[in-house]
């Protein structure tokens, strides 16, 4: 037994090291000046640990890497929250309001996910730019909002939302909009937290959509920057791993401090999807 | 009814069920009319449709996109290039993801530190996976750390990873960075699914005789954990299928910049038809073969595996 475990750790560590590695490299190379990451050598860690990667990667600008984390932060910051009270909404009213549409209603919400979202990029975009979104904030938010797997899982969860708790919130007065705003919303934090910290993961890491809508600089999100600059001619290394690196930090310390969560949402998505 | 008596009602909150419902569900409803259904059929329609630089419909040629596009080596090698890439993907994901699991569990401590170790490189966009395979992992320089390994190994040259299409060593790096960035996921689900397992099974058969790890593996863990494996198996496919970033960003100033069609997916050669040719009927056309491959390898998987049952436990 005590073999067996020792055996566990010494694998378990064998894979950890090619999980983390790519980790290091992001941030050596960010730290190093352009020479050393350029020399044919390799160097565990620089020689002089340097910041004029970021300061290349912020001041360059063919690719203004400050607005488009700007971009970034507020297409996430405006879709999460708002993609999650949409589905929260429809979800309560399926689930607790007794009316005739709603099981056609219903139908209606969940066909929608016979269809692959990134397969159907090109009639989005057809709708969205006849609509004028092309290069517009609106035009890279909108379509994100609307999940109808989110839409079941609240259902689900507000099918299970107790009735005595509706009784109680009746009795003083409430109606259904009143017993969802004053109950049931302030009754599904986690599951409301679980799927917010998904979908503004997903919003901050998409590629294709702002790829295709945003085009012009001004609307460049980060992910789309970062492309842009990994596939010039010229290219300053340092600047790519730093303009990197700041990418992906608010993500990582995200996972690190609401993991909890994040597990729980990738385990309703997950299992059910 | 005036703003002012709907907002008496409102506080005093006796809104008729319909109207709360209309207000609840109509943001969701409406949404999904307009960016899936209209967006679907518009797409449909304008896929009979002669649509170069425009997105209007008028210019019907039926088919004409369909035949066009089937009959198009390029557009066939992207299909065979994504099934390939799908056939390896897919088992190689959900290995390593199970395996990773079933190690993970047995630890009795530090089992959160490893679980986020491999965790945390879903929270990675696949550009930055991309960035960082091309420029440091797979760099064709000799300080690139694939090249460093090779060097050690006794192979001397520099191996210019995604710069040849023969050998197709681009596979490699494409492989691999997407089992980076996507295996956490699945090992979390697994990692659940395992948890779930319950204790007296394993308990029972061991009083039963059986003792080795891999027996309790093969007749315990395994056949509970079908309900994951076909979730796993079902959002691998789907997520495969629609690769497009990796592919873009890892081999964008490559392959098919050079021209080739060796490393295009279907969303990459669809990408390129609607943007960079403008032609919205070839793109819109496209977009529905993909989507139908999609609908068919799913179902086809839920064949296998029994679908029909697992959905019969999930409407219990």
């Amino acid at each position: 037994m005590r073999r067996l475990r020792l055996g566990s750790y010494a694998a378990v560590v064998v894979f950890a090291v090619p999980f983390l590695l790519p980790f290091y490299l992001l941030v050596r190379n960010a730290l190093m000046t352009r020479r050393e990451l350029g020399s044919l050598d390799w160097h565990w860690w620089p020689e002089t640990v340097t910041f004029q990667g970021f300061a290349d990667a912020f001041g360059n600008d063919a690719v203004p890497l400050a607005h488009a984390l700007g971009n970034s932060t507020l297409i996430s910051a405006i879709s999460a929250p708002l993609a999650t009270l949409l589905a929260s909404m429809a979800g309560y009213g399926l689930a607790r309001i007794p009316v005739a549409a709603a099981r056609p209603v219903f139908f209606f919400i969940i066909a929608t996910m016979m269809v692959p979202g990134a397969a159907t990029f090109i009639p989005t975009f057809v709708v969205v730019g006849s609509m004028g979104g092309v290069n517009t904030l609106w035009g890279l938010i909108a379509p994100g909002l609307f999940s109808a797997f989110a839409v079941l899982l609240f259902r689900g969860f507000y099918l299970r939302f107790p009735r005595e708790l509706e009784d109680a919130g009746r009795v003083d007065g409430l109606g259904y909009i009143g017993l969802y705003v004053r109950l049931a919303l302030p009754n599904s934090g986690a599951l409301f937290a679980s799927l917010g910290i998904l979908s503004f993961i997903e919003h901050w890491n998409a590629f294709l959509w702002p790829l295709v809508i945003g085009q012009d600089p001004e609307y460049w999100t980060v992910q789309v920057a970062l492309s842009t600059n990994l596939n010039q001619q010229a290219l300053n290394l340092p600047a790519l791993f730093a303009g990197a690196l700041v990418a992906i930090l608010p993500l990582v310390v995200l996972f690190l401090v609401a993991q909890r969560w994040i597990v729980r949402g990738v385990l309703l998505t997950g299992v059910k999807g | 009814m005036t703003t002012t008596a709907g907002l008496a009602r409102l506080r005093t909150g006796r809104w008729p069920a319909w109207r709360a419902f209309v207000l609840l569900t109509l943001p969701m409803v409406a949404g999904l009319f307009l960016f899936k259904y209209v967006a679907i059929g518009w797409g449909l329609l304008l896929s009979f449709n002669d649509a170069r630089g425009t997105i209007s419909l008028g210019s019907w040629n039926g088919l004409e996109n369909y035949r066009r596009l089937l009959s198009d080596p390029a557009f066939t090698r992207s299909l065979v290039t994504i099934l390939l890439f799908t056939l390896f993907i897919v088992p190689v994901t959900f290995a390593l993801a199970l395996g990773l699991a079933v190690l993970v569990n047995r630890l009795r401590r530090g089992r959160a530190l490893f679980r986020t170790t491999f965790f945390v490189p879903a929270a990675v966009s696949y550009v930055v996976g991309a960035l960082i395979w091309k420029m440091s992992l797979f760099n064709g320089t000799p300080s690139g750390v694939a090249n460093s390994l090779a060097y050690l190994l006794g192979h001397e040259d520099a191996i210019g990873w995604v710069a040849t299409v023969d050998p197709p060593l681009y596979w490699i790096v494409l492989v691999t960075v997407r089992l980076w960035l996507q295996t956490g996921f699945y090992m979390i689900l697994f990692l659940a699914g395992i948890q779930q397992v319950p204790a007296q099974l394993y308990e029972a058969a061991r009083v039963d005789g059986a003792h080795s790890e891999w027996t309790l593996f093969r007749h315990i863990t395994w056949p509970m954990l079908r309900n994951t494996s076909v979730a796993v198996t079902l959002l691998l496919i789907i997520n495969a299928f629609q690769a497009f970033d990796e592919f873009y960003n890892i081999l964008a100033s490559n392959l098919s910049g050079l021209g080739g069609a060796d490393g295009r997916t279907p969303l990459i050669y669809l990408f390129q038809t609607a943007l960079g040719e403008q032609n919205y009927g070839a793109g819109s056309a496209g977009a529905f073969v993909v989507t139908a491959l999609i609908v068919a390898f799913t179902l086809l998987q839920g064949r296998f595996a029994g679908f029909g049952r697992t959905a019969e436990e999930e409407a219990r």
